[in-house]
């Protein structure tokens, strides 16, 4: 094609005229980079028509193909990561396909789509198919991959910042890889929110095998296209009456102010961190709700019906507000909106712009949104993240590795679709992104995972699930097998649902049932906790396996923990900039008087102290002598450094009884002072050797990762445990048992090098701590203080959410047995 | 501590090894906290539900679980054969998985089984899993055995079966605190008859509030639960349904 032809044929450029629109210069870019053949990631804020450059590229080549009598096979393929999006999609691109009259066939297909349209899909493919990434791995198991992919010439992943640092994200990739073996022409577009660093994103999508000094670097084989920077977001923060509360995050105390917002907004959007704020805010802003304004609720512990009530509302206009969670943080867009509300922390930079950037669909207009800090450390937090999404800065994302449990998954998936070659496989597995640095024994070891289980002990040679054939091939063993596996595709592990039950009197049996929740809704709240539940206010009274017992609350107010409220951890780069802005007393002018009079305080009475050090606090309260820190690295890295440092105080004869933890500190009190302690011994990095594998090896996290590991691996199916089901008994089979006969027999298992893995990076964040005793070594000030600190006064508000260290199941059965004793004796 | 369940003394007490001891239908008994039942007047040990290639009949199906479950089950039973060096040992039925499962056994494993019955009486009571007993291994093979005033049997009988010692049921308790739950195999007996539990690795359990164990016991009960090295007893107002 010559340089000038015209980008647009006339038919497009038509269209966009017809309605009053000219294409954006991204939107040709994207066709521009797409008649060259190149890979492409689309890096534009919401509202730019990002999805429509996707697909404008397919758009013309579909309407510029010579028609065929039969079927050409899939043109295009789109990836979304929600389900819904996928729905969404399908009926926007609709829209211009109907208005150019394109002779252009595209549907949608997911875990919903009816099994009639999924069997014609197969036989009779649309030119474009818009689907999830878990259908697609169902594609690359099946027999029939190759011969409907074959002529695949394009694949559009949406949302892709939100996918590819996950396992989700793994299992996609692969499955890109395997498209590209199956259609090498195929071309890959991505499309984005903004992130700080394009780079990762680009090494995920590229392909092609490692790199030496004489071929481009991954990430130059995708180009980057930008779209137009959006207008800047107006940030402002609600200070209820100027003033900011100690503790507590729920922001009741703006809750008024809050439902002016709303009132005064054509659509509002409010988020919160955890579904419980969730039900919290919803029904405070209810109880003040005198004009009954259509506020309603959305979050993932609600089922998946309600929760298309809301978004269908949402997407008629019928609604002024939604509270919502994370669960809205992607999705469908809604042009209506035109306020993003925060309620609490944003707990990290590029979140808070995704979630700014649902309001306001349209770019020339600023998007607007209202911060409510909880707290006064929240405070700090939202001032650090205004200023930083002002000079347009972002959390940096680590580029994740490809989890070997996934990789067994595909593999398995693989052999079911058609024999592989070890060797071409392993150069198809390097190509894609997550497993560029898979080393050949890695691989082998997986291959044989996926085979035999890769036990060190040779008896499961004659139940090898997939088989080398003489042609030196390998394939799966039967037909039942690769059914089996078919059922167990999929990177998503469903939450086990906890019952809601009153309990009755004081022995936790039985109950009446008020519904279901998932596991993890509750995981901030303590016994004694108020909370609100299908609408009534309840006291937790325990959580004991799959049940939560609760009790209705004479309290008619809900309290929540005062802290701990998400379960996002605080950014690294949000809680830099917390420190920086703290020790910046230059700075502190642009913070409310009383959060001023606090740090100042805190200057005066103990200390503040630089943005590389750590402060340490030592004082005596009560009988108790306490250690409080500040490190500023999430909850999870603050619990696992505490109980790393109890079990060194502990031997150092200090006596530690217990300590709690919130997202900026850690305070530790113990029978003995702990002034002269040596700290920077203390805190010596070497806690991450064998003090931390040996809690590790024992502690329930590692048996949930393992749990996760086995059922994405495919060691066990989804549905185990679950024997002895004819005589409906539930004998429980649990993977526990599966894990203490493995670690004591072979501890350098796959598997238990997986779950080590993904329990040191998701539930202990054993990195992030490194990071923190690396940068802290040699600067941790100590201030020897004779009584609390103002910065310390937050979490002494904490104590009696307190843990024990050490605190094992057998205290439980001692205990129990004593009160078994004291009733004999009675 | 002496504790009266339905009108008998149990004559619960701890022993040196972490053991529970008590009497069935007066018959002295300990259990033992690797899940053992020991009776000493006898040197007689009693193991329930061993269900030996669990883990190879899983694999079988397609679901490769861990091939160590009958060498971690085989090490735990030759510890207390070591330590009491009994006359008599009781495999209490469900011995292996299927019956397929004596030969899946690999060689080792089947030397040690060998092992642990050498130079004492190796006694098979059949379970609805090993209907027939091993082929090839060494032992007794019998329907139940009497022992004192005590029967030993595989499946508890309906009914009250008094000085019935039976497995089968796989009996766990889950006890609860505000802190946390925790979920564990148990002993269960109401002193005049006891279900024991399993002592295979991959051996799930049956909470013992399930229906199964309606009827089985005329009055209160208590449950001997396996801690890390002691049995604590629990009672009922400690029990808790999963």
């Amino acid at each position: 094609m010559s340089p000038a032809a015209p980008l647009l044929p006339e038919r497009f450029a038509s269209w966009f005229a017809g309605r009053g629109w000219q294409a954006r210069s991204h939107q040709l870019d994207m066709v521009a980079r797409a008649r060259a053949g190149r890979d492409a990631l689309l890096i534009a804020p919401t509202g730019g028509g990002k999805t429509l450059a996707g697909f404008l590229p397919s758009l013309i080549e579909l309407a510029e193909r010579p028609p065929a009598n039969s079927p050409q096979g899939i043109h295009t393929l789109y990836i979304s990561p929600l389900k819904a999006l996928a729905v969404d999609v399908e009926r926007n691109l609709m829209a211009p396909i109907l208005q150019m009259g394109l002779p252009i066939v595209a549907e949608s297909r997911t875990g919903d789509t009816g099994v009639s349209r999924k069997q014609r899909q197969r036989i009779k493919p649309p030119d474009i198919l818009l689907t999830t990434p878990e259908q697609l791995a169902l594609f690359c198991a099946w027999e029939g991959a190759r011969l409907y992919f074959e002529n695949l010439s394009c694949v559009i992943i949406d949302e892709i910042h939100a996918i590819h640092a996950s396992k989700r994200g793994d299992l996609l990739a692969l499955a890109l890889a395997r498209l590209q073996v199956l259609a090498p022409n195929m071309r890959r577009v991505g499309l984005s929110a903004t992130v700080d660093d394009p780079d990762v994103i680009r090494r995920w999508m590229a392909w092609g095998g490692k790199t030496t000094a004489e071929t481009p670097r991954p990430e130059e084989t995708v180009d980057l296209v930008l779209g137009p920077p959006g207008a800047q977001p107006v940030v402002d923060m609600l200070l209820s009456e100027g003033r900011v509360p100690w503790a507590g995050h729920t922001a009741k105390h703006a809750m008024e102010e809050v439902y002016q917002a709303i009132k005064g907004a054509r659509t509002a959007l409010v988020f919160v961190n955890t579904r419980f704020q969730a039900e919290f805010a919803f029904q405070e802003l209810w109880r003040i709700n005198e004009d009954d304004l259509p506020i309603a609720l959305h979050h993932g512990s609600l089922s998946a019906e309600q929760r298309r009530k809301v978004e269908a509302a949402m997407a008629r206009g019928e609604l002024r507000a939604v509270v919502c969670t994370s669960t809205l943080d992607l999705g469908i867009d809604w042009g209506d909106v035109d306020l993003v509300i925060q309620l609490a922390s944003p707990k990290g930079a590029s979140r808070m712009v995704q979630r700014i950037g649902r309001a306001n669909h349209r770019l020339d207009e600023p998007s607007r949104a209202l911060f409510v800090p909880a707290n006064r450390f929240e405070m700090l937090e939202c001032q650090a993240a205004r200023e930083a999404i002002a000079e347009n800065r972002f959390d940096g994302e680590p580029a994740r590795t490809g989890g070997l449990d996934v990789l067994a998954q595909h593999i398995m998936g693989l052999a079911c679709s058609e024999a592989f070659d070890l060797l071409k496989l392993y150069d198809e597995l390097v190509s894609c992104g997550p497993y560029r640095d898979l080393t050949w024994e890695d691989f082998e070891q997986v291959v044989d995972f996926v085979s035999t289980g890769g036990y060190a002990l040779k008896v499961y040679d004659r139940f090898r699930r997939i088989v080398k054939a003489q042609d030196g091939l390998w394939r799966v063993r039967d037909a039942a097998t690769a059914q089996r596996h078919r059922l167990n595709v999929g990177a998503i592990l469903s939450p086990a649902v906890l019952s809601v039950r009153v309990a009755m009197g004081k022995r936790l049996i039985g109950g009446r049932k008020i519904g279901e929740i998932e596991e993890g809704y509750l995981e901030m709240l303590d016994p004694g906790d108020t909370f609100v539940f299908a609408g009534q206010v309840w006291s937790l009274v325990a959580v004991t396996g799959l049940d939560v017992f609760v009790k209705a609350a004479t309290d008619k107010d809900p309290k929540m923990p005062s802290w701990g409220g998400s379960k996002f951890a605080i950014s690294t780069f949000l809680a830099k900039r917390v420190r920086e802005l703290m020790f910046d007393q230059d700075h502190w002018k642009v913070l409310p008087a009383d959060v001023r009079a606090w740090l100042e305080a805190q200057r005066d009475r103990s200390l503040i102290v630089g943005e590389g050090e750590l402060l340490l606090e030592t004082f005596p309260r009560g009988r108790r002598n306490f250690l409080v820190c500040y490190p500023f690295e999430g909850r999870l890295a603050h619990t696992t450094l505490a109980m790393l440092l109890t079990r060194r105080l502990e031997r150092l004869g200090v006596g530690p009884l217990g300590f709690v933890c919130n997202d900026y500190a850690v305070a530790i009190w113990a029978l003995n002072p702990m002034s002269t302690l040596d700290f920077e011994d203390l805190f010596d990095e070497d806690m991450l050797g064998d003090d931390l594998e040996s809690w590790l090896a024992d502690s329930f996290m590692m048996k949930r990762a393992f749990k996760g590991c086995a059922v994405i691996s495919g060691l066990i199916e989804r549905r185990f445990p679950g024997e002895n089901q004819k005589s409906g008994r539930q004998v429980t089979f649990s993977t526990d048992l599966i894990y203490d006969v493995l670690r004591r027999h072979q501890p350098d298992h796959l598997l238990l090098g997986c779950a080590r893995s993904d329990a040191a990076t998701g539930l202990i964040d054993v990195a992030r701590l490194g990071q923190m005793l690396a940068r802290i070594k040699g600067h941790i000030r100590h201030a020897d203080l004779e009584h609390v600190s103002p910065f310390s006064v937050p979490i002494l508000l904490e104590l009696g959410k307190e843990r024990t260290p050490g605190q094992s199941g057998d205290m439980i059965l001692a205990e129990a047995e004593a009160d078994l004793i004291a009733e004999a004796m009675a | 501590m002496s504790l009266i369940l339905d009108g008998q003394s149990l004559g619960l007490a701890p022993t040196a090894t972490g053991g529970l001891s008590l009497k069935i239908k007066g018959e002295p008994v300990e259990m033992r906290a690797s899940g053992a039942l020991w009776l000493e007047a006898g040197s007689t040990l009693v193991v329930a539900d061993l269900h030996l290639e669990k883990g190879s009949a899983y694999a079988a199906r397609g679901q490769l679980l861990p091939p160590y479950d009958s060498r971690d089950t085989l090490r735990r039973l030759a510890l207390d054969v070591e330590h009491l060096a009994p006359k008599t040992l009781v495999l209490l039925g469900d011995t292996f998985h299927d019956h397929a499962g004596e030969l899946r056994l690999c060689p080792s494993d089947a030397e040690a089984l060998i092992a642990i019955g050498l130079g004492r009486t190796l006694v098979w009571v059949l379970g609805n899993h090993d209907s027939e007993g091993p082929k090839y291994l060494p032992g007794d093979i019998v329907e139940d055995l009497n022992f004192g005033a005590l029967i030993l049997r595989h499946e508890p009988q309906t009914g009250r079966q008094s000085g019935e010692v039976s497995g089968h049921l796989h009996p766990c308790t889950r006890v609860a605190s505000p802190r946390g739950s925790v979920r564990r195999r148990c002993f269960v007996t109401d002193g005049t008859r006891m279900i024991v539990p399993a002592f295979g690795a991959y051996a799930g359990g049956l909470n013992i509030l399930d229906p199964a164990f309606d009827g089985l016991f005329g009055g209160p009960v208590i449950a001997g639960a396996l801690g890390q090295d002691r049995v604590h007893a629990i009672g009922p107002r400690s029990f808790r349904p999963d």
